[in-house]
């Protein structure tokens, strides 16, 4: 194929436990990628000698900061104009926060803070529980406007204000706005970098801190730039972009850098593609990824959100420290094989590999728009799914979509209809599920040393439970092709 | 001074005990972290078993703000020595993360758990069935050493365990970012790549005011690179000592936070260094 030409020799290795090396070893004059390095003359911004442009991420910052003009590098304290935490690190973060500023202190502002239990809900571990508790408690003392509680666990649908998955209820709750600072209790903040804005992950004594003050001190990032042209193939998402980027420049190669997607192709990419996108910016070190906002983006926030907000866009004379181009027409579906993200493979070279299991869900690929590709693909092949495939919702918004929304070209079929007639697993409580494994009791969670492809985030020994399970990371197409055969499957193979 | 070979001498002076409260004490001291400090032991009186010490800023130092000096802290022990892109995961497994760290019960059950989730092609466990603490007070690692999660759990676990510093060739920005805010293990990064030249069990010396890692056992020493930006942040004691120097938050809770947590800090180090000679 025209395309292997493309491709770096290192995905023709054959299937095989990804052993740690140093990344310098890496660099090899071999690779022949997709990806050119930068061929236009922007200067660096990291020399200083760009005065007046600046990227959208700086720009962010400077207004946060209420500073007119900033470089990477520099260490400035920022306004936060909406703070998260979750379940498992809210009562970290009440700890630090009570301890710095008093028992009867009061957060910087009710209305900024939204606390949404997602990570470990439907379990009967009374630590899990008594965190609930714990978050329920400081939201009540200090009247948090947005707390999305669950009480009964027995029955999800029994809670009108639980949403779900922290990051993608932030989203359909109108809490991401371009040009705005946000920052939470979990890597994948970063995701909300689709709206336009600087989102990244802290830890409980910073969120501690935030809580108390509403400001955190932080270092302006350098950003990489990475232009996608091309129309998008109907057999690719954003996930292959994605694990096609992080392979690129490793798991390391964005560390303390925004990441800055541009392009003809990302013009195209809906509000759910984008957030797929920014979402694994972590999983190449990245301090947070960033999509200038648009008319989708404008489309997407009319009904979600009342807060006025300004958007930012990066000058023309902007300083990268690096760019790739990327033509999306020659990339092909991709997984990340065990055990690291930037373990990159073809998937149509992996067809050997046999999985036990199939998982579609998280925040990374369990979205109203990632069940509904998958379903697109199911329904294209008519077949049943030959290992268990398991279906976890990111929240109760996707999980009545998949009982409600009709699938393109399926004649008024719902996500959940074709489910089950493909055989998959019927939709569990929408959380975060065993994306991280979590407690024993979790649905879903590799208890034995098993194979399993799924559309979550990352795939390290033991990520979904147990040390020596084997995961393979894929988009929803790859992973319902891969579900319909019980191997490792190119969705072309039923696409076309 | 009370003798340190009799442990429990000191501890007698930790008994005014404070609600409990966040292990993350070493934050909230007014002074800086290190830059008045006198070890408790030199590494000159090196015995066959290696002891840990850390970096003890004394109480009576406390009460005034000391110009950052050069440190004369020092970390003396046995490392444990780790590979490339140890994320999160394999250092605190996310089913320990129901475990809140700011409960003392909890943050000691979170140090039992460190580095549990690496795979079994480490031969030697960072921490025995059973115990809450580490034999090994330093770590060594490649590059990424954090990735993944932001999980604080991971740097807590860590110091929990008795770890008190790490060397890596490279940190993840946000476990970087954790350390030193909570002041659980001092994150160094070496100008090497000393994971492929120390052993697990090797007795290290890592020496602040030089920048040194020396490894006493292959008899070898390293330059480590400058703590850089994130070092004014832990020379004044954490993020929120930073704050309150600099003023973003206000000054006068510095003498109620000292008041309240000196005593908590005590029965922290006390409870951390293993000791065995007076000064």
């Amino acid at each position: 194929m025209a395309t292997s030409s493309f491709i770096s020799t290192r995905l023709s290795s054959g299937p095989s436990i990804h052993t740690p090396i140093s990344k310098k070893n890496k660099l090899s004059t071999k690779i022949m990628a997709v990806m050119t390095p930068q061929t236009s003359d922007r200067k660096p911004s990291t020399t200083g000698s760009v005065k007046t442009g600046m990227t959208m991420t700086e720009k962010i910052f400077a207004r946060a900061s209420e500073r007119t003009q900033l470089s990477p590098g520099e260490n400035v304290w920022v306004n936060v104009d909406v703070f998260m935490t979750h379940d498992i690190c809210g009562p970290g973060v009440i700890g630090v926060f009570k301890r710095e500023f008093g028992d009867d202190a009061k957060v910087w502002d009710r209305e900024k803070v939204v606390i949404i239990p997602d990570h470990y809900i439907f379990t009967s571990d009374e630590r899990a529980n008594r965190n609930v508790d714990i978050i329920r408690d400081f939201s009540n003392e200090q009247n948090i406007k947005y707390f999305y509680d669950i009480t009964d666990r027995g029955d999800f649908k029994a809670n009108p204000d639980y949403k779900g998955v922290c990051h993608i209820a932030l989203a359909q709750e109108g809490h991401c706005r371009p040009g705005e600072i946000l920052v939470g209790t979990d890597s994948h903040t970063c995701t909300a970098g689709a709206f336009g804005q600087f989102a990244t992950g802290i830890g409980n004594t910073d969120a501690g801190f935030v809580l108390g003050t509403g400001k955190i001190l932080l270092k302006v990032p350098p950003t990489l730039r990475f232009v996608l042209d091309g129309e998008m193939p109907d057999y690719l998402l954003a996930k292959d972009l994605i694990l096609h980027i992080i392979g690129e420049i490793s798991v390391s190669g964005a560390t303390y850098k925004a990441m800055e997607f541009v392009g003809t192709t990302i013009e195209t990419l809906s509000m759910e593609e984008r957030m797929t996108l920014c979402n694994m910016v972590i999983e190449a070190g990245g301090k947070n990824g960033i999509v200038p906002a648009d008319a989708t983006t404008f489309k997407y926030l009319e009904d979600k959100t009342s807060v006025s907000y300004e958007p930012v866009y990066s000058d023309a004379q902007a300083g990268y420290v690096a760019e790739y181009r990327i033509d999306v027409t020659k990339l092909e579906p991709l997984v990340a094989k065990p055990h690291s993200p930037d373990n990159r493979g073809l998937a149509r070279e992996c067809k050997d590999i046999k999985l036990d299991r199939v998982y579609i869900g998280s925040c990374t690929g369990g979205k109203t728009e990632d069940f509904l590709a998958a379903a697109k693909l199911l329904l294209a092949s008519g077949d049943k799914v030959k290992v268990p495939t398991y279906i976890v919702p990111a929240t109760q918004k996707v999980w009545m979509d998949l009982y409600t929304l009709p699938v393109p070209g399926s004649g008024g079929k719902t996500c959940w209809q074709i489910f089950e007639q493909a055989g998959c697993n019927s939709p569990n409580s929408p959380s975060c599920g065993a994306c991280m494994g979590g407690p024993l009791d979790t649905y879903a969670r590799m208890n034995e040393p098993q194979v399993c492809l799924s559309t979550t985030n990352r795939n390290f020994p033991g990520r979904m439970g147990h040390k020596e399970g084997q995961i393979y990371l894929a988009s929803p197409y790859t992973a319902a092709a891969s579900a319909l055969t019980g191997f490792v499957t190119d969705p072309r193979d039923f696409l076309h | 001074m009370a003798s340190l070979t009799n442990p429990t001498t000191l501890s007698t002076l930790t008994h005014h005990h404070h609600q409990p409260s966040s292990i993350s004490t070493f934050t909230l001291f007014n002074s800086p972290k290190h830059p008045s400090f006198t070890p408790l032991i030199t590494h000159s009186t090196i015995t066959t078993n290696p002891t840990v010490f850390r970096r003890t800023p004394t109480i009576t130092s406390a009460t005034t703000n000391p110009s950052p000096s050069t440190s004369t802290a020092s970390f003396h022990g046995t490392c444990y020595v780790v590979r490339d892109n140890i994320d999160t995961d394999q250092i605190i497994p996310a089913e320990y993360l129901t475990l809140v760290p700011s409960k003392p019960d909890e943050y000691k059950k979170l140090g039992s758990y460190a580095l549990i989730g690496l795979p079994s092609s480490y031969e030697q466990r960072f921490v025995e069935p059973g115990e809450n603490n580490s034999k090994y007070s330093i770590i060594i690692a490649g590059d990424n050493f954090g990735c993944g999660s932001s999980r604080e759990h991971a740097p807590v676990a860590l110091g929990a365990a008795g770890v008190a510093a790490v060397v890596a060739e490279s940190y993840a920005r946000i476990f970087f970012r954790n350390s030193v805010a909570t002041g659980e293990v001092y994150p160094l990064e070496s100008e090497v790549r000393v994971c492929d030249e120390c052993r697990t069990g090797d007795v290290v010396t890592i020496e602040l005011e030089g920048s040194l890692l020396v490894n006493h056992t292959t008899g070898k020493q390293y330059r480590l690179k400058p703590i850089g930006d994130a070092g004014p942040v832990i020379e004044a004691g954490g993020i929120f000592a930073y704050a309150r120097k600099t003023g973003m938050i206000p000054g006068s809770l510095q003498v109620l936070v000292f008041c309240s947590f000196s005593a908590v800090l005590w029965t922290r180090i006390i409870s951390k260094l293993h000791i065995q000679a007076c000064r």
